[in-house]
């Protein structure tokens, strides 16, 4: 398990490195770029004085200042116009949205203003900014802070959308989409913010201070974006996942015996295509997974890609696990999450096929 | 058993419509000179007045009056005169070269010159305006900014700045301090409001401006800009150029009737103003004061400027069909070129002959660069940016993804 074929990984021996929860890699990415560049700001709504309601940002007003790191008014739209016209001026702002579920009032200055201002600007303007957003469910947030919005930001050119799976690649995507010259969304799958969630939800989860990945280098180091990771090499089927879906899909090819290849993305869109491809021209099987609702999710957009780059290789046809088109519901939260029972069973079917 | 009234739904009505004149005492026009001007350090609360009275400075007979008088010597009047000239002209010329399809849709700002015109005197080289549509006067009023290329933009063709990407009128002029302009209205209130607090992260000296209509006021982003503007005490002017018209609606339908939308910064804790549009001088004393109090770290300010849309929306709209087709001609503020030009007569420093000769010229400038403009192309001959440009500036580097769509489009 957690055999990581990234060249990134080569050096990760050679640094040193400390225990951190997701949370902590995140505020120690933030922390390292704060320190590196001064035009890195951080607001939103609770993460100033108070350090955010995830305590992401906990401690970065008291070193940085109140100019470089301070409290939002309510109001996404304004969190994220602000944050345009900063990165317009030359500012590299990092914003949290509270919950991915509440980034709907910015979504015309997400989809209209900070991904196309380079386009239409012909290069003139640029906003380069990151909007972190903790998102998925299993914690019983209802249908108000559970949801997983990543295919409404996959289908918007000029925008890059992220999903780290464990707090190595966090800090190391964070920092990378800090650095990057365009508008980065940043989703946090806030069920492995402590730990490795694997779906069973009646039983612990064991703390990332106990965990491989959960040792993360205390300075600067960068994940590169467009670049998926083998999470597990196998060879029976490829598993095409992301975020918490990846320790599910883990979990369910252990509970099957089956010798999956879990693929974790990172970089959800633009993506790394190529390994994609040599995963499932290798095993002939495919099953995407995902939180998200079924419908037009982003899974769609992988099964066509598989299915136009690998048809004359699939020996099955492909699966698809996620939530299902139902609003996120509060107390049938475990009936709505795909946990491995479902990545379990679409994985047995498409050996079948 | 207690008898209630039917409720009753209020839809706002203008006074006139066609065949049927305008009853402009909505307005509340103050008299030239009547209105006070207060330190700049003022509280908003303190400018509850001014955001329901009209400050002027040029009277009917083209004197100016009263405590808002700038320090305008009679050259820079001049210059102000001729670029509001210039505005109008290069407006009617883009009009006629938008009916022989050489642009595909032109926004003129008939009427609304002096706004942009003595507003961009009273900024400073690295300002930063988040314009409309509608304030080209801003561009036109600069010296650094040939005319041909703004019309290059226009006409979509190969050295079209934009590469083709834009609706004409969508203008970036980074290097004149001027935003790319977006066409999703009020988009770019709050990002001017972000653009002024990331000035003063850095403690930087330069300032914001955001420009904004009546009808857009409406939109969250408008007050969304007015809250972070306060809370922030950002460096920014926020205009709101209230030309009595969006696209059909009425400005009571964006909520100004009785009531000012200067009114909503006093709410806001924001130092508000009411200003007269069509006075070059009360614009630019407006400008001035506003721009004073960001610089000064003493906050926003917002500035109504009363003014009228002299022309249709734009090229696709026919304003006859929904309100009194001598309109302009009957408003109370009149021309704001006619007034400048009078006032400069006024003083002694202009003449109708320097006028006409100003106008000759002036033209001639414009068709000038009309006829530069059209040797790279226009929409309709077909000399447009390549299509390859379509791929690119999406992303900073070019995606795998859109690489492998150019080569299937195969350019």
């Amino acid at each position: 398990m957690l055999t990581k074929v990234k060249p990134e990984t080569a050096s990760r021996a050679e640094m040193k490195t400390v225990p951190m929860s997701m949370i902590q890699a995140l505020r120690s990415a933030m922390d390292v770029m704060m320190e590196r560049d001064d035009n890195v700001v951080v607001f939103g709504q609770d993460v100033g004085y108070f350090g955010g309601v995830f305590r992401v940002t906990e401690g970065l007003q008291a070193k940085y200042g109140k100019s470089r790191c301070f409290d939002a008014p309510i109001s996404e739209g304004g969190i994220v116009g602000a944050a345009v016209g900063m990165g317009a001026y030359g500012l590299r702002p990092v914003v949290e949205i509270q919950f991915a579920d509440y980034f709907y009032p910015a979504s015309d200055q997400i989809v209209s203003e900070a991904a196309r201002l380079r386009y239409r600007s012909a290069g003139d303007f640029t906003a380069p900014m990151t909007i972190r957003m903790p998102c998925g469910g299993g914690i019983y947030g209802g249908q108000t802070h559970s949801q997983s919005p990543e295919a409404l930001f996959t289908h918007v050119c000029g925008i890059r959308t992220v999903m780290p799976s464990n707090p190595y690649d966090a800090k190391g995507l964070l920092i990378a989409s800090i650095e990057n010259d365009d508008p980065v969304i940043f989703l946090e799958p806030k069920r492995l913010y402590n730990g490795p969630f694997d779906g069973h939800h009646d039983r612990p989860v064991v703390p990332w201070s106990k965990h491989e990945l959960g040792n993360v280098p205390e300075g600067y180091y960068q994940v590169p974006l467009e670049s998926a990771a083998v999470f597990r090499p196998g060879k029976d089927l490829t598993v095409i996942t992301y975020g918490t879906m990846v320790w599910v899909s883990e979990c369910a090819a252990r509970e099957t015996g089956l010798d999956a290849e879990i693929i974790d993305l990172r970089s959800l869109w633009p993506l790394d295509l190529d390994t994609i491809v040599n995963s499932v021209k290798k095993t002939g099987r495919c099953v995407v997974v995902h939180e998200a609702t079924r419908t037009s999710g982003f899974g769609a957009e992988l099964v066509s890609l598989v299915q136009e780059n690998c048809f004359y290789h699939l020996e099955a046809p492909i699966e698809r696990v996620a939530g299902w088109d139902t609003p996120y519901p509060h107390a049938q939260e475990w009936a709505y999450f795909p946990g491995p029972e479902r990545v379990g069973a679409a994985m047995k079917r498409v050996m079948e096929g | 058993m207690t008898q209630h009234q039917a409720l009753r739904l209020h839809v706002p009505e203008p006074s006139g419509r066609p065949g049927c004149a305008t009853d402009f005492s909505y307005l509340h026009v103050s008299p030239a000179g009547a209105v006070r001007r207060p330190e700049t350090d003022t509280t908003a609360a303190d400018t509850n007045d001014l955001a329901y009275g009209l400050i002027r400075v040029l009277d009917e007979q083209g004197q100016a009056v009263g405590p808002w008088v700038p320090d305008l010597d009679a050259m820079r009047l001049r210059k102000g005169l001729r670029a509001m000239m210039k505005t109008r002209i290069f407006d009617g010329r883009m009009l006629i070269a938008q009916r022989q399809k050489k642009l595909s849709f032109y926004m003129q700002s008939l009427g609304e010159e002096a706004i942009g015109t003595a507003h961009s005197f009273a900024l400073e080289p690295g300002d930063m305006c988040f314009p409309t549509y509608r304030q080209q006067s801003l561009l036109l009023a600069r010296d650094d900014i040939p005319m041909w290329e703004m019309m290059c933009q226009l006409m979509s063709n190969e050295r079209d700045p934009m590469r083709g990407r834009q609706l004409p009128v969508m203008y970036s002029y980074k290097r004149a301090g001027f935003f790319s302009i977006s066409g999703n209205l009020a988009t770019q209130y709050i990002q001017a409001v972000g653009w002024g607090m990331a000035s003063a992260i850095k403690g930087d000296t330069k300032i914001a401006s955001a420009w904004i209509g009546d009808g857009a006021t409406a939109e969250a982003d408008f007050h969304t800009a007015l809250t972070f503007a306060h809370v922030y005490r950002a460096p920014v002017i926020l205009n709101v150029v209230n030309n009595q018209w969006a696209i059909s609606t009425f400005q009571a339908i964006a909520g100004g009737e009785q009531t000012t939308f200067a009114a909503r910064g006093v709410g806001c804790g924001i130092a508000s103003l009411r200003v007269d549009g069509n006075d070059f001088l009360a614009v630019y004393a407006a400008s001035r004061w506003a721009a004073e109090r960001a610089r000064g770290n003493l906050g926003p300010t917002l500035i109504e400027w009363v003014t009228y849309r002299g022309g249709p929306h734009s090229t696709s709209d026919d304003p006859s069909k929904y309100r009194p087709a001598d309109d302009w001609q009957r408003f109370p503020l009149g021309d704001p070129i006619a007034r400048l030009k009078q006032h400069l007569i006024a003083i002694g420093e202009w003449s109708e002959a320097q006028h006409e000769q100003a106008q000759k010229e002036l033209e001639a400038e414009v068709a000038a660069a009309q006829k530069e403009a059209e040797s790279y192309g226009t929409l309709l001959d077909g000399h447009i940016p390549s299509p390859a440009a379509m791929f690119e500036d999406v992303y900073k580097d070019m995606p795998e993804h859109l690489r492998r769509q150019r080569q299937e489009l195969g350019v």
